[in-house]
């Protein structure tokens, strides 16, 4: 078993040995679990189909996991929330680390014009989103004790015509995680906005350019390594976005507007 | 999800651009897809294979066949390297049960640290299963264990029209048999059910000798397959009758040794200038080689790593030939024509081509596995060649004459030329293979060999 060692002279405590993953078959997910198992930590796994998720906890085993727990849901549904909290609760008490890694990405074209696409897209990517980290949020404040992350995007950091939708719900969870991790914050409770660039993964295989884009080990690496440190409070990754998002956060808008990314 | 009910109801067919990004080892032939598929899940390959046009699909994995047998020119790849899920493990037997995109470099990682090792392995760590059943690979100790596909137990095999299919010699023993060596043309492989092998651990007993001959080559395979599990020879392609060449040899250890090896492997940043690799450089490249070999003759304790995977440790190692690529000829030849061997290192010296990996190896006298498997008893002989166009197709083709009038056979794994005839000669049987091809799938390989389009 793997104790991690603060810089600090704090005295020397075992982090991130219980991870909770909401989203668990998704790209980014799938690399970090992969990780995790060989380092072998206990998982929570949550997504929606059971089979996938029978397999993932085969070969999670197999790799080294200590203990990987699996629950179907779909976290898209607001009502099924209370379900797996108590699950987790309840199986896998004293969970140290959870990780928010699910996202939509759907053709923007589409919400453009119809307003269901739009609100879906809005919904799982935030309101879902939000209101899961308000459940577990409540626990570990409680508690006193752990790190919740969320992976956002950089897309959240402005709004692009090519991407506004998408980028919006992912700014407004960058946003809910700024006051939620003040709020946090005397309770001892960490929270990390996890802002990656592209990525190699399904949801973006159908972009253009998609070979060029992070490889999804790198990225996971580097989102262990935040974990573990409980640090920083927003990562960029890889991390050369943060300079580049900066840049473009500060172009003025009267130029912004004209630009067609 | 909510977003389901709207949103994926209508989710389009996405066109994406036609793609060079998927190449062979080779590098050769430079041939563009029109669609590239990336399955995360293998619940997601019976929607792929259902909604294909009939001949339009091919398996893609590490791509490191050398020519055109992963490659479907024009039409479409299924990549598989996203299903590389180990879906089961017997600690008992040492039976894994993988998908078909685990990698054995992976099933090492995993599995070597408790004991277990790959029943059979080629000479490089970075290919798929799948891959590796597609082709009935062989390594060093094909003599003692046959070729990947004999440790085979079971696989899921994803069809058009059948769904899918669990084969093993037991159940539809015939698509089993279609399937390993099959060339990926059967159907997508789900699942297989590997037997692994006990070893004692990381470590090889090696030893080296140098020999001056075919026949002193052959002496030395004979004499060292009892005592040794695996066995294989480097051959100075610049020697030409002058034979000489160094056999190596070596079983699994108990014995631990010191690790001083380095994690971290250099890479090759871009293709090499194409004369950085020209008969100069080689010819040296190989004196050198075999004489620090012949030079150290004591056994030692190797890294397992070092011993079956030298060329892993240079990443894309394969650019070192340089922007044109490189063609691969590995042929077999009956073990009683030594002339044809002979003539085919004359032709090589002759013509100063030869490369810096000349492989030789005894087969053994294991049945095949597959319907079309490569191995078979004889002396296989793998040269890379640099493509120089023409004159490298040219003396590619007087070596298939040789082959062919010997008996031989030549690989595909590592082809990208053969003609229809030489591959008729090779498989004489593949008119029997051709009923278990899925009707969604086909490759660059099978329509260039068999005029079938």
């Amino acid at each position: 078993m793997m104790t991690i060692t603060t810089r600090s002279s704090a005295p020397r405590i075992a982090r991130m040995q219980k991870i909770v993953v909401l989203g668990a078959t998704s790209g980014i997910a799938l690399e970090i679990e992969r990780q995790l198992a060989a380092q072998g930590r206990e998982l929570l796994l949550v997504a929606r189909s059971p089979q996938r998720l029978s397999e993932l906890q085969s070969d999670l085993l197999a790799r080294g996991a200590r203990q990987v727990l699996t629950i179907a849901a779909d976290l898209g549904q607001l009502q099924q929330h209370t379900q797996v909290f108590d699950f987790v609760r309840r199986s896998f008490a004293n969970f140290d680390t959870v990780l928010l890694a699910y996202g939509s990405m759907e053709d923007q074209k589409d919400s453009e014009w119809l307003v269901d696409v739009l609100v879906d897209e809005l919904n799982v990517n935030f309101v879902s989103a939000a209101a899961l980290l308000t459940l577990f949020a409540a626990d570990l404040e409680q508690r006193r004790t752990g790190c919740l992350a969320a992976i956002t995007s950089v897309a959240g950091d402005r709004g692009r015509r090519s991407n506004y939708v998408y980028g919006s719900a992912k700014g407004a969870l960058s946003l809910f995680l700024q006051g939620l991790r003040s709020r946090l914050h005397p309770a001892g409770v960490k929270v990390i906005t996890i802002k990656p660039g592209p990525v190699q993964t399904p949801m973006t295989d159908h972009l253009a350019n998609s070979a060029r884009f992070a490889q999804p080990e790198r990225v996971a690496r580097r989102i262990i390594r935040a974990l573990e440190r409980r640090s920083p409070d927003v990562l960029y990754t890889p991390w050369f976005w943060r300079p580049v998002m900066s840049a473009v956060r500060h172009l003025p808008e009267t130029l912004f507007k004209r630009l067609a990314f | 999800m909510s977003g389901q009910s709207a949103a994926s109801l209508r989710k389009k067919v996405v066109v994406a651009l036609p793609t060079e990004q998927y190449l062979s080892w080779g590098r050769y032939p430079r041939t563009v897809h029109q669609h590239v598929h990336r399955p995360a899940w293998n619940d997601q390959l019976p929607g792929i294979l259902q909604t294909a046009a009939p001949g339009s699909l091919l398996s893609y994995g590490l791509g490191r066949s050398y020519g055109d047998s992963c490659l479907n020119a024009g039409r479409e790849l299924v990549v598989c390297r996203r299903l590389n899920r180990i879906l089961g493990f017997d600690a008992d037997t040492g039976m894994v049960r993988c998908e078909s995109g685990v990698t054995l470099s992976d099933l090492i990682e995993v599995f070597l640290p408790k004991g277990w090792f790959l029943p059979v392995t080629p000479g490089t760590r970075f290919v798929t299963v799948g891959g590796a059943i597609a082709n009935d690979v062989h390594g060093k100790n094909h003599h003692r264990a046959g070729t990947f596909g004999a440790h085979v137990r079971q696989l899921g095999l994803h069809r058009t029209h059948d769904g899918l299919v669990v084969c093993s010699p037991d159940e539809h023993p015939d698509m089993f048999q279609a399937t390993i060596a099959g060339l990926g043309l059967t159907g997508v492989i789900a699942w297989a059910d590997l037997q692994l092998k006990r070893v004692g651990g990381p470590w090889m007993d090696t030893g080296n000798v140098a020999f001056h001959s075919l026949q002193s080559f052959l002496d030395l395979s004979r004499e060292s397959d009892g005592r040794f599990e695996y066995t294989v020879a480097w051959l100075d392609c610049f020697a030409g009758r002058n034979t000489r060449g160094i056999f190596f040899r070596g079983n699994h250890s108990e014995q631990r040794g010191r690790n001083s090896r380095p994690k971290w492997s250099p890479k090759l940043p871009f293709a090499l200038p194409a004369l950085a690799l020209n008969r100069y450089t080689v010819k040296a490249f190989n004196s050198l080689y075999y004489h620090v070999h012949a030079a150290d003759t004591s056994a030692s304790l190797v890294p397992y790593d070092s011993f079956f995977y030298p060329l892993d440790s240079i990443r894309q190692w394969n650019l070192l030939y340089g922007r044109r690529g490189f063609l691969q000829y590995q042929c077999v030849i009956p073990e009683n024509n030594l002339e044809a061997l002979e003539e085919i290192l004359d032709r090589i010296a002759r013509s100063g081509m030869g490369s810096f990996l000349g492989v030789l190896k005894q087969f053994g006298s294991a049945p095949p596995a597959g319907l079309l498997s490569f191995a078979r008893p004889g002396l296989t002989l793998a040269l890379d060649f640099a493509m120089r166009g023409e004159s490298t197709l040219q003396l590619l083709r007087s070596l298939d004459e040789v082959v062919r009038q010997s008996g031989g056979a030549l690989y595909p794994a590592k082809d990208a030329r053969m003609s229809p005839a030489l591959f008729e000669a090779s498989f004489p049987r593949w008119r029997s293979f051709v009923p278990f091809i899925d009707p969604a799938m086909s490759s660059s390989f099978w329509r260039r060999v068999t005029e079938i389009q």
